[in-house]
C-alpha cells in the first residue's frame, strides 16, 4: 500500500480543542507545533500538551506529526526528548539547513531510543526547508539519515531570503520547489508543498495546488480544515486515469498467476514507473472515494 | 517536590482548564475548582489533579483552577505545567 | 408509578397536574370530541378598540387571580411584551396566574421575582431558559411545569385543554380596530404562526403595538374578528433580540463537518429526489446543510416541493430560485425571511395547529421527507433530550422537535459527539423529549448511526458506501474521550413534565439537588 500524503494540516500545539479534534477533518496528516505558533513563554506547556494527547488520544488511521523547535533554540532538545517518548508517527524538524542538522537530531534520537529501549532507527522524522542554503543543500539534507521519510519546502522565511514576496504565480518558489523535489525523488522520499496562508482565498489556494501536483508533489501543508478537501479534490485521478490503472493492475495479476515476468497490455511491455504510477493512482482514488477494491472484479 | 511560587498554566478557552497552584503552609493539597461541568465531573477533576500533584512529590499546595469543559489528558498537562512552573523546575522525566 | 412507551417512570397523578396519561407510541392516542373555541361577543358597530395601556387593557379584560393568560415568542430575546404586561399585573395585585407564552427566553428572567411573590404559579411553554429555567429546576414554582411542542401546544388549545383567558400579543403592525401582521414596522419579525392560534381561540385577545398603522393593515395574519383591544406602546421589543439581518452561513469547521456528513447521509437515503420536502432548523450545522443541499440541487438538477418550519434568507433563496415551489412558515428566522414573507405569496404563513398539530385532518409535518434537528443528549435507544442540560438543569425548548420527527421519512439529528465534556451520545438521557422510534439517523463530527429500526436507510447507506457506527460504538467513543459522568442526583419532587405531542407524558424532571 502506498501511504499518502496528500494533506498535512498544522495544529497549534497549545490549544487543546483543536488537539482532540484535528484528526476529525479528513487530512492524511496531522502536524502538531511546538514551534512558530506556540509564544516563548508557553514552549513548556505545549510541549506537555501534545505530549499528553499522543499518550492517550486515539488518533485512528490519521499519520501524526509533531514538529519541534530547533536544536539550537533551548527548547529542541527537551521537545526531542518528550516526543520520542511519546512517539508521534513522524517527527519535523524546522529550518534544517544542512545535512549535519539532520545527522545531529538522528544520534540524538538513537542515544534516547537506547535508553527506552526502543529500536535504534525505529523513529521517522522529516525535515523542513525554509532558506535558500537549505535549499540548495536539499539532496544532502534528503540522504542524510534512513530516519527521513519526507522533506517539505517553508515559503515564508525563504522568500523573504530571497528578498521577494510570494506572487499568485509563484514563480519565485519554482526553482526552490522543483530543486526540493528533485532532491526528494532523488532519495526516494515525499516531497510537501508550503502553507497557503489566505484561507479565505479559495481560488489562489486551488491555482497552488494544482501547480504543486503538476510539479510533483505528494501533496501540502494545511492551516485550516477548509483546504482539505479542495487538496483531496485536486488530488483525486481522473476516470480515464483511473480505469487504465485498473487495467494495468489487471495485467500484472495475470502475469502473476502465469508466472511470467513480463508484464504486458495490449500488446506493449509495463514497466517499473508505469507500475508505480498505476498503484499511486489507485490509492489516490481509493481515499478518494472514487474507487473501491471488489470494483477490479466486476 | 516544593512549590516555590505561584504557578500558573492553561486558559479559560472552551476544553481548556487553567490551573493556579500555589505554596501552602498546612499539609495536603487543597483544591478550589470551578468548572461547567461541576455535577458530572467536578469530583473527577479534583481527583485527577490532586493525583498528578501527589505522582510528583507535593506533599502541600493550594490550587484554584476554571475549568471550561477539559478532558483528562488536558487537565494533567495543564496540572503537570503549572506544579513545574511553581516549582522552578524545567526537567521533566518523560515517560516512554 | 408505571413505565410508558420509552421506560420511564411515570407516576398516574402529579400533585398540581392530576391525571397522568402516560406515552405511548408515537401515533397511540385517538382523540375525540370537537375543537374548543372563543367566547362568543356583541361589539357594537364604530366603536374604537384602541386603549392607552396595557393597565386599562388588563383591568377592561377583567382578567383576575387564577386565570390564564398568553404571550407568543416571535420576538425572541428581544421581546418586552411579557415583562411589561406581568408587572402591570403584579401592580394590579392579581395572584396565581397561569402563563402559557409559546415559549420563553433568557430575556424572561424577570419572570422568577413574580414567581416568588405568587403572582405566576403555573407555567407552560415550549422552552424555558436560564436563568427562569435554573430557578423552576431548584424548586421555585409551586406546580409542575408543562413543557409541550409547538404542535402540542396548539393542540392543547385547539381541543380545548389548555383555555386562554386573555391573550396579550405583540405585532409588529397594526390598525385600531385590531388587524395586524409581522413583517413591518420596526419590530418586524415575520411570520405571526404561533400567535394565530391563541388570537382564534383565546377568550380575550389584547394586541399590544409599537406601530400603529391606518385602517386597514393588510394583510393580516391576525383579524379584528379576533381582536378585543390594542394597545400602542413605545417599543414591544428590541429589534437586535427579534430577528437579525440575515443568519449567517457558519464558518465553524466542526458545524461544517457535521454538515458535510449529514449531506453524505441525505444523499445516501434516496430521499432525495425531485419533488422532496425539507425542513431544519436555525443552528450552524443545519443551516450549513441548507446550503450544501442547493449546490446539490443545481449539480443533480433536483427540484424540492417545500420547506418548512422556521424560515431563514437560505431556504427564501431556494424559493427565489425556483428550487422549491413553495414555503410553509410558523417564524422567520432572519430580516430576509420576514421581508420575503410579506411579498411572496408562495412563501405562505401558517399557524402552528397547520403546521404541526397532531388531532387535526393532517398538518403540514405529515407531508416532510428531510429534516434537520438538533439534540442536547441523545441515547442508545435514540430518545432525543432537547430541554435539560447534562447536569439536569431545564435551559431550552422542546419547539418543533417530536412534530417534526414524527412526520418526517427522513428525521436526522445533528450534533457534535462531545460539547463542553458532555458526551451527547449517552445510555440515558437526562429527559426524554422526542421518542427514539421517530428518529432514523444520528451525524456527528466522528460519524453517521442509523436507528436499526430502519432497515431500509441501513440498507440504503451500505449500498452508497456510507460508513456507519451502530449508536454503542460512536457511545463509546465520545466516552473514551470524556470519561462517564457522576450520575446526576434529583430530588423526588416534579418540577416539570414534558408532554408528548398527543397530551401523553413523555417524561418528567425532578428538581436538581
Amino acid at each position: 500500500m502506498v501511504k499518502l500524503r496528500r494533506t498535512m494540516m498544522y495544529v497549534t500545539g497549545n490549544n487543546p480543542a483543536n488537539i482532540m479534534e484535528a484528526h476529525l477533518y479528513g487530512s492524511d496528516s496531522i502536524m502538531f507545533d511546538l514551534e512558530d505558533s506556540v509564544s516563548l513563554k508557553e514552549k513548556d506547556s505545549a510541549r506537555f500538551l501534545v505530549y499528553n494527547a499522543l499518550k492517550t488520544m486515539d488518533y485512528g488511521n490519521v499519520e501524526t506529526v509533531v514538529r519541534i523547535n530547533g536544536l539550537d533554540t533551548q527548547f529542541g532538545r527537551d521537545d526531542l526528548e518528550a516526543m520520542v517518548r511519546a512517539q508521534p508517527d513522524i517527527i519535523r524538524l524546522p529550518k534544517t539547513e544542512t545535512k549535519q542538522d539532520i545527522i545531529d537530531v538522528d544520534n540524538m534520537i538513537g542515544e534516547i531510543e537506547k535508553q527506552i529501549g526502543l529500536e535504534v532507527g525505529s523513529t521517522k522524522i522529516m525535515a523542513a526547508v525554509e532558506s535558500p542554503l537549505g535549499v540548495m543543500n536539499a539532496y544532502e539534507i534528503a540522504t542524510a539519515s534512513k530516519r527521513l521519510v519526507a522533506i517539505a519546502i517553508g515559503a515564508e522565511d525563504f522568500v523573504t531570503n530571497m528578498k521577494t514576496t510570494r506572487s499568485p504565480e509563484g514563480i519565485e518558489l519554482l526553482a526552490a520547489r522543483s530543486n526540493l523535489l528533485m532532491a526528494a525523488r532523488a532519495a526516494g522520499i515525499y516531497a510537501l508543498d508550503t502553507v497557503y496562508t489566505n484561507i479565505k482565498d479559495d481560488d489562489g489556494f486551488m491555482d497552488e495546488v494544482k501547480l504543486i501536483k503538476q510539479l510533483g508533489f505528494d501533496g501540502k501543508s494545511v492551516i485550516h480544515p477548509r483546504q482539505i478537501g479542495m487538496v483531496h479534490k485536486i488530488y483525486t485521478p481522473t476516470e480515464k486515469e483511473i480505469r487504465n490503472a485498473v487495467r494495468v493492475v489487471g495485467a500484472i495479476k495475470e502475469a502473476e498467476s502465469k508466472g511470467s515476468g513480463v508484464i504486458a497490455l495490449d500488446g506493449k511491455m509495463i514497466d517499473g514507473p508505469v507500475v508505480d504510477r498505476a498503484y499511486r493512482v489507485l490509492e489516490l482514488a481509493k481515499a478518494s472515494g472514487v474507487y473501491k477494491e471488489e470494483e477490479q472484479n466486476d | 517536590m516544593e512549590i516555590k511560587k505561584v504557578g500558573v498554566a492553561g486558559t479559560v478557552e472552551s476544553s481548556d482548564i487553567n490551573i493556579v497552584i500555589e505554596p501552602s503552609d498546612k499539609k495536603g493539597i487543597e483544591i478550589e475548582l470551578q468548572s461547567t461541568v461541576m455535577k458530572q465531573f467536578g469530583r473527577q477533576i479534583k481527583n485527577l489533579i490532586e493525583e498528578t500533584l501527589k505522582s510528583e512529590g507535593v506533599e502541600s499546595a493550594v490550587v484554584r483552577a476554571t475549568d471550561k469543559g477539559a478532558i483528562d489528558f488536558v487537565i494533567k498537562a495543564r496540572a503537570l505545567t503549572a506544579l513545574y512552573r511553581a516549582a522552578e523546575i524545567n526537567e521533566y522525566s518523560w515517560e516512554a | 408509578m408505571t413505565k410508558n412507551g420509552v421506560g420511564r417512570e411515570i407516576p398516574s397523578y402529579i400533585e398540581g397536574i392530576g391525571q397522568i396519561k402516560p406515552y405511548e407510541s408515537p401515533f397511540s392516542v385517538i382523540p375525540e370530541g370537537n375543537k374548543a373555541g372563543a367566547k362568543l361577543k356583541r361589539p357594537l358597530p364604530h366603536k374604537n378598540k384602541l386603549i392607552d395601556s396595557i393597565e386599562e387593557a388588563v383591568i377592561k379584560t377583567g382578567l383576575k387571580d387564577g386565570m390564564t393568560i398568553s404571550f407568543h415568542h416571535h420576538f425572541r430575546n428581544g421581546d418586552y411584551i411579557v415583562n411589561m404586561v406581568m408587572d402591570v399585573i403584579a401592580k394590579l395585585g392579581i395572584k396565581d396566574i397561569r402563563i402559557a407564552p409559546s415559549s420563553l427566553g433568557t430575556c424572561h428572567g424577570p419572570l422568577v421575582e413574580h414567581i416568588k411573590n405568587g403572582v405566576i404559579t403555573r407555567i407552560e411553554s415550549s422552552g424555558i431558559r436560564e436563568p427562569l429555567g435554573t430557578a423552576i429546576s431548584e424548586g421555585i414554582l409551586p406546580n409542575p411545569v408543562i413543557l409541550r411542542s409547538h404542535g402540542g401546544r396548539a393542540r392543547a388549545i385547539e381541543s380545548g385543554e389548555v383555555k386562554i383567558d386573555v391573550a396579550f400579543l405583540g405585532v409588529p403592525a397594526c390598525d385600531d380596530y385590531g388587524n395586524a401582521n409581522g413583517f413591518s414596522g420596526r419590530s418586524a419579525c415575520g411570520s405571526l404562526g404561533y400567535a394565530m392560534v391563541d388570537a382564534k381561540y383565546a377568550d380575550q385577545v389584547v394586541l399590544i403595538t409599537d406601530n400603529l398603522v391606518t385602517y386597514p393593515c393588510l394583510p393580516a395574519s391576525i383579524n379584528q374578528t379576533q381582536v378585543d383591544y390594542v394597545v400602542k406602546v413605545d417599543e414591544v421589543g428590541d429589534p437586535k433580540g427579534i430577528v437579525s439581518g440575515a443568519v449567517r452561513n457558519t464558518s465553524n469547521p466542526k458545524d461544517l463537518l457535521i454538515a458535510e456528513n449529514a449531506v453524505k447521509a441525505i444523499m445516501a437515503s434516496g430521499y432525495f429526489k425531485d419533488g422532496f420536502s425539507y425542513q431544519t432548523g436555525a443552528a450552524g450545522s443545519s443551516l450549513a446543510v441548507t446550503g450544501f443541499l442547493r449546490e446539490k440541487m443545481i449539480d443533480q438538477n433536483i427540484k424540492g416541493s417545500f420547506g418548512l418550519g422556521g424560515i431563514t434568507s437560505q431556504l427564501v433563496q431556494l424559493l427565489d430560485e425556483g428550487l422549491m415551489e413553495g414555503l410553509f412558515d410558523t417564524q422567520c428566522f432572519d430580516l430576509v425571511a420576514a421581508e420575503s414573507l410579506g411579498k411572496n405569496p408562495k412563501h405562505f404563513e401558517v399557524d402552528a395547529g397547520f403546521y404541526a398539530n397532531a388531532h387535526n385532518s393532517g398538518c403540514l409535518v405529515n407531508n416532510l421527507d428531510i429534516l434537520m434537528l438538533g439534540a442536547l443528549e441523545i441515547d442508545t435507544d435514540f430518545n432525543v433530550n432537547v430541554i435539560s442540560k447534562s447536569d439536569g438543569y431545564i435551559s431550552q425548548a422542546v419547539g418543533g422537535h417530536q412534530d417534526t420527527a414524527a412526520g418526517a421519512k427522513l428525521a436526522v439529528i445533528l450534533a457534535p459527539l462531545v460539547r463542553s465534556r458532555n458526551p451527547i451520545i449517552v445510555d440515558k438521557v437526562t429527559t426524554v423529549c422526542t421518542p427514539g422510534e421517530t428518529i432514523d439517523v444520528v451525524v456527528t463530527d466522528y460519524g453517521i448511526a442509523v436507528n436499526p429500526l430502519r432497515k431500509d436507510l441501513i440498507e440504503n447507506f451500505n449500498k452508497a458506501g456510507l460508513k456507519t457506527y451502530t449508536i454503542n460504538e460512536l457511545k463509546d467513543i465520545a466516552e473514551k474521550l470524556t470519561g462517564k459522568p457522576d450520575k446526576i442526583e434529583f430530588d423526588d419532587k416534579i418540577v416539570g413534565i414534558v408532554e408528548y405531542r398527543d397530551g401523553s407524558v413523555i417524561d418528567v424532571i425532578r428538581k436538581v439537588k
